[in-house]
């Protein structure tokens, strides 16, 4: 569906993407994780034909997008970053509207609106104003936008950002939904729980490169341990409670407020910590996340 | 409800129906962008027509039976000697109206799309081009202009302000020329603009409104100082608003060639067209 190589792209003197290979094969959920500004907006951009690489290639549904990029955008969907939808007009005009971008006559946008608004379960908002959705009803008009063309590649850039918890995992199991029926997926994200629940496979990019790349799962067992031991000593004394638990654990992070011990055996772990006289103020035995793994790969936290 | 049907096929399939997916964008996609914005208008619609006909309403009122009826000497001539003081200021007016349409719809509207409801950017990632984006904007309010434009000729002949009522019915086309002209160069100067700092309210003050109070809208334009005739000169509103003159009661002394006014507003309005077009391009597609 995608397939990249040496892709790059550069800002004067700035490289956003610093020649990146992958592979998008059909009814695949991929993902790009890595921080902000690491380069995952600039890829989307190329994928979705609206900007041009400077070096490398690309081909998309099977067409380069320097030369075919109305074709290949015939066939994505794409919801943004931020919200752009229409304030003027309402729910179902939106959908409608935007459908006619794609040279697809109103009758047929019409009906394709009244089927999106029930998948987005915005059915009793078709005539409301969009200003009067809420965060995650905009995002699901958003997909449903995306959607109106039956696009084979749906894009979101940052899906999830600025949501409370109850909106995301009602957009994740939409999304869910869509990958069950075999669209492609292509999404950037910075929430590592997000990636796990969507990705079937993800690149984790930072400064432009990929660092790592595989199953999510693949990734936490080849970059870090089954689990994760979170001390707090106070932050003025993580550091030196740290250097005394050197050896203890397979590895051990500080970070400004608390110390990572990564291990296989969590609990047992935290007995050698206490049989060595350290009396942490909070500790929390956890499952390794991709956070771990992006921690591991960059020395940096993805959430700044 | 289920998700909706998404087809999985082979390489071949996939870019032909990549191939066929993109024929109407490529052709009509300005129009779509054309049609997405006079939905817009419908928003604000009753300030489109009240505008389009309540300002000439008032004007003519004003102009034609007041001011008219209090200035004693001809202000200016046609072919055969002193003209109606209406006749003289109503083509002005008409093209005025049209470029006043530009300093809303290539200003605010602009921005709005770049930055604020940030439409554009949704546009962009469908088949349309930026190109098209642009031209699609023009369309949408060329129709506008044309509404206004022939409101006010309407109201021009209504109230007796038209020398030759058939060939007049040109100011129509004039005024949408002399909107261009104006609005062509703003659209580019607006699509260039990052961040509002207030200088649509300084295009309104210190462009337009000086080029509407010295551009021989209300006097002929010799009655200024030769300082300050360049206005009028490089003024698309001047140069309508002769040639508007010229269509409804004939060439006055001294009147430049109608082709030299018109070539002058094709001109102002095509460097504007492929300016506002690479800005556009360059904006989205960076």
């Amino acid at each position: 569906m995608i397939s990249a190589s040496g892709l790059t792209k550069t800002f004067g003197d700035f490289t956003a993407v610093a020649g990146i290979d992958f592979e998008v094969p059909p009814g695949e959920a991929f993902g790009l994780l890595g921080p902000n500004g690491a380069g995952k907006s600039t890829t989307m951009r190329m994928v979705g034909a609206v900007s041009q690489r400077t070096a490398g290639d690309l081909r998309v549904v099977g067409l380069d997008p320097d030369t075919h990029g109305p074709e290949i955008r015939s066939q994505l969907g794409v919801v943004p970053q931020e919200d752009n939808l229409d304030t003027e007009l309402r729910v179902r005009d939106n959908l409608i509207v935007y459908g006619r971008y794609f040279g697809i006559p109103r009758a047929v946008c019409a009906q394709r609106a009244d089927e999106l608004l029930a998948f987005a379960q915005l059915e009793d908002k078709a005539k409301a104003k969009v200003d009067d959705l809420s965060g995650g009803m905009k995002r699901r008009l958003t997909i449903a936008r995306a959607l109106i063309n039956n696009p084979r590649i749906l894009m979101l850039d940052e899906p999830t950002t600025g949501l409370d918890p109850q909106a995301r995992h009602v957009l994740w199991d939409r999304l869910f939904r869509l990958k069950e029926r075999g669209t492609t997926l292509v999404l950037t994200t910075h929430y590592m729980d997000e990636a796990e629940q969507l990705c079937d496979r993800l690149i984790v990019v930072d400064h432009g490169r990929i660092m790592a790349e595989g199953s999510p799962s693949s990734l936490i067992r080849e970059y870090s341990t089954r689990e994760v031991v979170e001390l707090r000593f106070g932050s003025d004394r993580n550091a030196e409670a740290a250097a005394q638990l050197e050896g203890q654990a397979d590895r051990v992070e500080v970070l400004p407020d608390r110390v990572l011990l990564y291990t296989d055996d969590g609990e047992r772990l935290l007995e050698r910590v206490a049989h060595a006289g350290l009396h942490p103020t909070t500790s929390l035995v956890r499952r390794s996340s991709l956070e771990d793994v992006f921690l591991r790969l960059t020395g940096r936290s993805l959430i700044e | 409800m289920s998700a909706p049907d998404v087809t999985t096929t082979s390489a071949p399939s996939m870019e032909a129906a990549a191939h066929t997916g993109a024929v109407r964008p490529r052709r009509f996609g300005a129009w779509y962008v054309a049609e997405h914005q006079l939905r817009q208008m419908r928003a604000y619609g009753w300030t489109v027509v009240m505008s389009g006909i309540g300002s000439p309403l008032i004007y003519m009122l004003g102009i034609g039976l007041g001011l008219a009826a209090f200035l004693e000497v001809p202000v200016a001539s046609g072919p055969d000697g002193p003209i109606d003081y209406l006749w003289f200021v109503a083509p002005a007016l008409l093209v005025t109206a049209a470029v006043s349409v530009t300093t809303e719809e290539f200003t605010y509207t602009v921005l709005a799309g770049f930055k604020w409801r940030r439409l554009f950017w949704a546009m962009n990632a469908s088949p349309v081009s930026p190109e098209q984006i642009c031209s699609g904007l023009v369309i949408a309010v060329a129709g506008r202009m044309l509404f206004v434009s022939a409101a006010y000729y309407a109201l021009m002949v209504a109230f007796g302000a038209v020398g030759n009522v058939a060939l007049g019915a040109l100011l129509v086309p004039v005024g949408v020329l002399a909107g261009f002209a104006f609005g062509l160069p703003l659209l580019a100067f607006s699509a260039s603009i990052t961040d509002d700092k207030g200088q649509f309210a300084m295009v309104q003050r210190f462009v337009f409104t000086p080029l509407f109070l010295f551009s021989g809208t209300f006097y002929p334009l010799d009655t200024l100082p030769v300082g300050l005739q360049w206005v009028g000169w490089v003024s698309p509103i001047w140069h309508g608003s002769e040639a508007g003159r010229i269509l409804s009661y004939g060439p006055g002394p001294g009147s430049w060639p109608i082709a030299a006014h018109l070539a002058v507003l094709v001109v102002m309005s095509v460097v504007g067209w492929v300016v506002a077009r690479r800005v556009f391009v360059g904006r989205l597609r960076g």
